[in-house]
């Protein structure tokens, strides 16, 4: 007996304000240019991509007390741009990451809402909590959250805004001039909601969208994330790439489903992932190590060396040796980054060790441990690693990141894709018509609220 | 030599008549769709229209001024005025996009780098409404403030204590989104390789504003724009919005009913201006009239009597409205430029036939064959603007 194998889903990341973003390569052009977003959506719905996924920038990072000047930096505005991108596209879903600290419930959701109704159902949220008063300094509430209410901040506003979103009936807008009746009776349920982050009430003012709302992702890692993600995630943006890792999160996390009252197939876990390509796997590996090296160039060594020990490292040779002293725990120079380095002695420590064992100097210790691509190889060598994830259920696919701006997918669509249809495990067109939530082969909301309501 | 006459023309629903979307032209099930909005701007921009401006609100439309009413026989539910602009703005080339955006409960960071954006995918045909929201309900939408309701005959009289408050956080708001909108100097990418450096520091300026209501400490995630600084408007009808465009805006919309008041308004415009102390270019005076339009006047009174019954009552507006042919439409914005102004903006009582009625019959009475430049600010005769920190460093 042959079963379907299972599909393997796709994100494309608009490369980022990082140093995985190569911008003195030959083929890197602008990133803010309209230009660049059009391109790239373009060529992942050339690829069949699920959705493409465009971060959010709040603050320019700082190092030492100064604008960080070593990487791309200069961003579009998340929800603009992506409803510009719903007029040059048909198909692909249209995601970003939109804060639910520095942005209120009624306009988000119905910003959220418009993007849905302009691009026919393809719109998805990631979201994201920040605290801190650094970015807070840029938004009228400040930084005043608590670091361990993120969640409970995000929580209740992703209930808050499906309530907006649930509150105009789907066949509210009956529009029959005969009668004269714009709007059903009854059509506009109105909201009340008094919690510990928000005291709001009233009338929503967009109707209902194409899929309900939008498609809901999110990336958080903690335990609170992961239930936050059981709770109301449809996908999650992850961060273990690594085989046995990924494999163990994804029990973790849909392992939680259950007790939810939702299936596996509700939620998409898809983690990010760099690749290099070539046509043997010398060639890749050759290409792997040239962007490595142009990624973590001598500056940036020092730099991220700097973020773990928080002090001014500046006059270390990146092809010398550790520091030899620990890093002082409370010590921190940089602003602006995802807290990647948690427990900067025990990293420091664990660095060093691996550096004096192998052998390796700053730069070459930051790019083992910091730079390296996750999918290395030749075309059809990458798509078999990337079925293996899927089929063996450490992912549902990917979101994949390329080095360069607008072009660096291009290769991917041209080479691995028709690699993956070869083998049967991914899309040679897309449904017509369908939503966001159907090409991710996701259960309507509606589905859902029936799956809980039958559990509790 | 004659000025060119700008011709803007307002979106909103399916037109300025509440009854509108009973018309046979109208498409009142599409409102909420990609398709409506596109092919509106595309017949605006065929016709030779300058800029098209796009309504907004953080609340549903009412029949009643600053408050909610339960009313189903007219349009409820509106898109975001940006979301929409950005929609039109890759499918269109010359066309300005002016959506409504409002300053009292958004965060005008957000509000500065959504212009910003929709100035890149425009190309450089952004514009702003600056729009201050005091209606009691919208504050509970947000939770953050509580509005007590309009004091009408204060508001009217022009001494409301909410009201001066509004304009003033409204005027912080655009001190600030003009900062950000300057943060990045035109030149401060640099992806310089021998220095490894990507941008250059020194050309990045914080905007270290603080105000009453907040304060933002920038600079912009997204750089300088096409335009620099996209097209600020306002509508006003009385002394604090007058000041208020006067300090802050390139352009505002007024609403004079005939001949007399669009000279007193014109005339209470400038007086703002000196009041505040403007310098450079001064304002851009748009009159706002509500249009209907066919081929007899009989026709077009007839039309808007069969709205009217529809709504059950005659329809009011803050603007002129006016039923008429379009030949009696221009000879009134013939004499309106006469008196100085620089054009109108015509907001159609029914969408989609106005729309198509102002652009057969009335953009062509215009020459439209002159618009200089690219982007909207050259369009309407308005230079790109230094920097302000560029010019600081300059004349240092």
């Amino acid at each position: 007996m042959t079963t379907t194998p299972r599909q393997v889903h796709l994100a494309a990341h608009f490369p980022g304000v990082n140093n995985t973003t190569v911008w003195n390569d030959p083929l890197q052009r602008s990133q803010i240019d309209f230009a660049a977003f059009e391109h790239f959506a373009r060529t992942a719905e050339r690829g069949r991509f699920d959705y493409l996924f465009l971060a959010e920038g709040l603050r320019l990072r700082e190092h030492k007390g100064l604008i960080h000047d070593l990487d791309v930096v200069g961003r579009p505005n998340t929800l603009a741009v992506l409803a510009a991108l719903a007029a040059v596209t048909r198909h692909i879903g249209l995601v970003g990451t939109l804060s639910a600290t520095f942005n209120e419930p009624y306009e988000l959701a119905r910003q959220l809402a418009t993007l849905d109704h302009l691009s026919n159902g393809r719109a998805g949220w990631n979201v994201v909590t920040s605290s801190d008063a650094f970015h807070g300094a840029n938004f009228r509430r400040g930084g005043f959250l608590d670091h361990g209410d993120r969640y409970t901040r995000a929580s209740e506003f992703v209930s808050l805004a499906k309530e907006l979103w649930d509150s105009w009936s789907p066949d509210a807008v009956v529009a029959d001039r005969a009668s004269g009746r714009f709007l059903a009776e009854e059509a506009v349920t109105p909201f009340s909601h008094r919690g510990p982050q928000f005291d709001v009430d009233g009338r929503f003012n967009v109707p209902r969208s194409p899929q309900g709302y939008p498609v809901i992702v999110q990336a958080g890692d903690s335990a609170d994330g992961r239930d936050f993600a059981a709770e109301h995630a449809e996908v999650i943006f992850s961060r273990h790439s690594v085989f046995d890792e990924a494999q163990q999160f994804y029990r973790d996390v849909k392992g939680r489903l259950a007790g939810r009252g939702r299936t596996e197939d509700s939620l998409k876990i898809l983690p990010a992932v760099t690749f290099a390509l070539g046509d043997t796997d010398d060639e890749a590996a050759e290409r792997a190590r040239a962007d490595a090296l142009a990624q973590v160039g001598p500056k940036t060594a020092i730099t991220v060396l700097e973020q773990v020990w928080g002090v001014d490292l500046s006059d270390r040779d990146p092809d010398g040796p550790l520091p030899e002293f620990d890093p002082d725990p409370e010590a921190s120079i940089t602003k602006g980054w995802a807290p990647r380095f948690p427990n900067a002695v025990k990293v420091a420590q664990a660095w060093r060790a691996q550096s004096e064992a192998e052998g390796l100097s700053i730069r070459e210790l930051v790019i083992t441990v910091a730079g390296r691509q996750s999918f290395i190889g030749t075309p059809s060598g990458v798509a078999a690693e990337i079925d293996r994830y899927v089929q063996e259920r450490a992912t549902d696919g990917f979101v994949i990141v390329g080095t360069t701006s607008p072009h660096g997918l291009d290769e991917f669509v041209e080479r691995v894709i028709p690699e993956l249809q070869e083998r049967g495990v991914y899309r040679s067109e897309y449904e017509e018509g369908a939503t966001l939530r159907r090409t991710l082969g996701l259960p309507e909301p509606t589905e859902v609220a029936e799956e809980v309501r039958r559990v509790g | 030599m004659t000025r060119r006459t700008t011709i803007a023309v307002a979106l909103d629903g399916a037109g300025w008549h509440p009854a509108a979307w009973r018309d046979p032209s109208a498409r009142p099930a599409e409102l909420f769709s990609p398709d409506y909005w596109i092919d509106l701007a595309r017949t605006a921009e065929r016709a030779g229209v300058d800029l098209l401006t796009i309504e907004d609100a953080l609340g549903l439309q009412s029949s009643a001024f600053g408050t909610t009413d339960d009313r189903t026989d007219e349009v409820r539910g509106r898109l975001d005025a940006l979301l929409i602009a950005s929609l039109i703005a890759p499918t269109t080339s010359r066309i300005g996009l002016v959506p409504t955006v409002t300053t009292t409960h958004t965060e005008p960071f957000h509000v500065a780098t959504g212009l910003q954006t929709l100035d890149f995918a425009s190309r450089g045909r952004a514009g702003w409404r600056v729009q201050v929201s005091g209606a009691a309900h919208e504050a509970r939408h947000f939770g953050r403030r509580t509005f007590a309701p309009l004091d009408l005959e204060a508001v009217r009289r022009g001494d409301s204590a909410l009201l001066r408050e509004l304009f003033d956080e409204a005027r912080d708001v655009v001190e600030v989104v003009r900062r950000l909108w300057d943060g990045w100097e035109d030149d401060a990418i640099i992806r310089d390789a021998a220095t490894a450096r990507f941008v250059d520091r020194d050309k990045l300026h914080y905007a270290d504003f603080e105000g009453a209501q907040f304060s933002v400490k920038g600079p912009s995630i997204t750089p300088r724009s096409p335009q620099g600084q996209p097209l600020v408007t306002a509508l006003a009808h009385q002394t604090i919005p007058y000041e208020l465009a006067a300090t802050s805006a390139d352009l505002v919309f007024v609403t004079p009913h005939d001949d007399g008041q669009a000279s007193s308004i014109l005339g209470e415009v400038r007086a703002a201006e000196s009041r505040v102390g403007r310098e450079g270019r001064p304002l851009s005076v748009l009159a706002d009239i509500v249009v209907l339009l066919e081929a007899t006047p009989s026709l077009a009174t007839a039309a808007l009597e069969r709205l009217d019954a529809e709504h059950g009552a005659p329809a009011t507006s803050d603007a002129l409205i006016f039923a008429g042919t379009p030949e009696a439409l221009v000879e009134r914005i013939d004499a309106w430029t006469d008196l100085g102004y620089d054009g109108v903006r015509l907001r159609p009582a029914r969408l989609t036939r106005d729309l198509e009625q102002v652009a057969e019959w009335v953009l062509p009475a215009f020459d439209r064959a002159d618009a200089p430049g690219t982007t909207l600010r050259e369009r309407l005769g308005f230079e790109r603007p230094a920097n302000r920190y560029t010019v600081e460093e300059t004349a240092a």
